[in-house]
């Protein structure tokens, strides 16, 4: 009788920190960019998600108001990329704007990390002009993949596990750019020029790498991983601009547990987070009923952080690591 | 006419000058030498010439071509490598990695220029797929100096090539060097191990607090007394 517990495991756990660590995986493969090849913790990383995923819902708003669907996919995954080209657009305009000017005084990184904060401010008073500060509901397509009832019909045991589509989306989106990204950065000259970029920079424009264009592609890919992370969390969760305010915190701690300015690190460091959160706020009540007898624990939901402090989780780790292993699982460059 | 002059270089940095009034030139398929106490201003005349340091006064040249207000990356283009003392290779990438970076201005196929890279220095092609930041000291040298010949330079410059190797490293790097210059590229290199580095030189520099003191050729300030006597520590 040990998989009514395990299907409950996976239903509340398994599941939803799949999706959830896709998302936080993609955010910090941005961070982590940014500060492997430009050299600044981006703290407006979590508006660039959100401002890109703003793009992708008015589009999507757009496309509804025509007509257009692609049921029973949800209708933002056409208009994604309307939503990538706008945050790269703003990516580059920012660079333009604001941090070029900054890597040409050759800022200290304290410095960069509070033009990223007025960066962030900036972008969120931006996008709560355009589309206001409330919930925004955009996902058509259909809600589950497997229903929880359903599930129990076809395996006849009490635990259902339900999983919805936009769960799904996720993972699958998040493998392929993911495996996009690491193509382009393995395999290809503009890739290994990245690389070399963030390795050793003089030695870079000694070999005749063009800086501009490293930092422009750096941009253009960070926005891009940004949109589609902000999209999929939005799909997920519903679009809310002051939830990717709070976004920020776990993202960064993904990038710092995995190894900040190592691509891999940053993908392990998102499902570390993301499965640290929810083992620690989960309830194990029904899981210790079915284990032990109804009651065994006495009355507790046997939890054993309540969901109110999810986000104690990734500043608990995020202190433990840098005291512990400052450069990460993954031994990134160390802050 | 020689093919890269500096003349008359004057620069340093903030408000001090390293560089009074130093010259340096070499030609196609030649070695020059550039020796010299510490603190005389020899890699910072390395820099000047790359660009990496603005000049206050003088004009570096190549090929008749007045380069002095290009970016290192733009005499790049103009046919110059540059070998930096440390951190000459990308630690995180592989050997084979880091000469296909040494060739990206280079948007043709680079196949051929690495093969004949691989035939200089036999090591890096049995580590090819290796780490370049695992290899010891002298191998890294040669990753770095392979690096740098991946554009097809017209002008290599190495900053000290066998500062930390084995002698035995070394004898074999000069050799490779002197292989380089024959087939009609310039070698303009600072070394700290003057009179193996002389021997070798068509082409020497001897810098003192950024100034030439002696400038001949290798073998003449080999023999020259005073150079023997001050900077050589031989009689």
């Amino acid at each position: 009788m040990l998989l009514n517990p395990l299907v409950l495991l996976a239903n509340f756990i398994l599941v939803p920190g799949l999706a959830y660590g896709s998302q936080l995986a993609l955010g910090a493969l941005g961070v982590t960019m940014v500060y492997a090849v430009l050299n600044f913790s981006n703290f407006s990383h979590g508006e660039v998600m959100s401002f890109g995923a703003m793009v992708t819902i008015l589009a999507t708003y757009w496309l509804q108001s025509i007509g257009l669907s692609i049921s029973p996919l949800p209708t933002a995954l056409l208009a994604l990329p309307v939503g990538i080209l706008g945050s790269i657009g703003l990516c580059l305009f920012l660079d333009r704007l604001v941090f070029r000017f900054y890597r040409h005084q050759r800022a200290s990184s304290v410095t960069y990390l509070i033009v990223s904060i007025g960066v962030m401010f900036v972008i969120g008073g931006l996008i709560r002009f355009i589309i206001g500060p409330d919930d925004q509901n955009f996902n058509d397509g259909d809600r589950f993949l497997l229903k929880a009832r359903e599930f129990k019909q076809m395996s006849g045991l009490s635990e259902g596990l339900a999983i919805k589509s936009s769960q799904a989306i996720t993972v699958v989106t998040a493998f392929i750019v993911v495996a996009a990204v690491f193509w382009f950065l393995n395999k290809t000259r503009t890739g290994k020029s990245m690389r070399a970029y963030s390795d050793n920079q003089d030695l870079a424009l000694l070999s005749g790498i063009n800086p501009d264009r490293v930092v422009n592609i750096t941009w253009i890919i960070t926005a891009g991983l940004a949109a589609v992370a902000g999209t999929l969390y939005g799909l997920d969760k519903s679009y809310k601009p002051l939830v990717y305010l709070h976004l920020v915190l776990p993202i960064f701690a993904a990038a710092i547990v995995g190894g900040v300015g190592n691509p891999l690190g940053a993908i392990v460091g998102g499902f570390v987070i993301a499965f640290s959160e929810l083992v620690l706020t989960f309830a194990y009540k029904k899981v210790a009923a079915y284990l032990f007898g109804e009651g065994f624990f006495g009355d507790g939901l046997l939890q054993i952080l309540s969901t109110d402090y999810k986000f104690a989780v990734s500043f608990m780790i995020l202190v433990v690591v840098l005291l512990v292993k400052p450069t990460g699982i993954f031994s990134g460059k160390s802050l | 006419m020689t093919f890269m002059t500096g003349e008359n270089m004057v620069g340093g940095y903030g408000s001090a000058n390293i560089l009074n009034c130093c010259s340096i030139f070499v030609d196609l398929g030649e070695i020059a030498v550039v020796v010299g106490p510490n603190g005389a201003g020899k890699s910072t005349a390395m820099k000047a010439i790359f660009g990496m340091l603005n000049l206050r006064g003088g004009k570096i040249s190549i090929g008749g071509e007045d380069i002095t207000a290009l970016a290192p990356f733009e005499r790049v283009n103009k046919g110059m490598a540059f070998v930096p003392q440390t951190h000459n290779v990308f630690t995180s990438m592989t050997v084979e990695e880091n000469l296909e970076m040494g060739a990206f201005i280079n948007s043709g196929p680079i196949a051929g220029i690495m093969e004949q890279i691989y035939d200089l220095f036999p090591v890096l092609k049995e580590k090819r797929h290796q780490c370049a930041g695992e290899l010891s000291g002298g191998q890294r040298q040669q990753v770095a100096v392979g690096r740098a010949l991946m554009t097809e330079p017209k002008l290599l410059m190495l900053d000290e090539p066998t500062a930390g190797v084995s002698p035995i490293v070394m004898d074999e790097l000069f050799d490779r060097i002197i292989e380089v210059a024959r087939t009609g590229i310039a070698v303009l290199m600072v070394e700290q191990n003057a009179k193996q580095a002389l021997a070798i030189a068509d082409q020497g520099f001897v810098l003192v607090e950024g100034e030439n003191r002696y400038t001949d050729s290798g073998t003449a300030l080999l023999r020259n007394a005073d150079v023997r006597k001050a900077f050589l520590g031989t009689n």
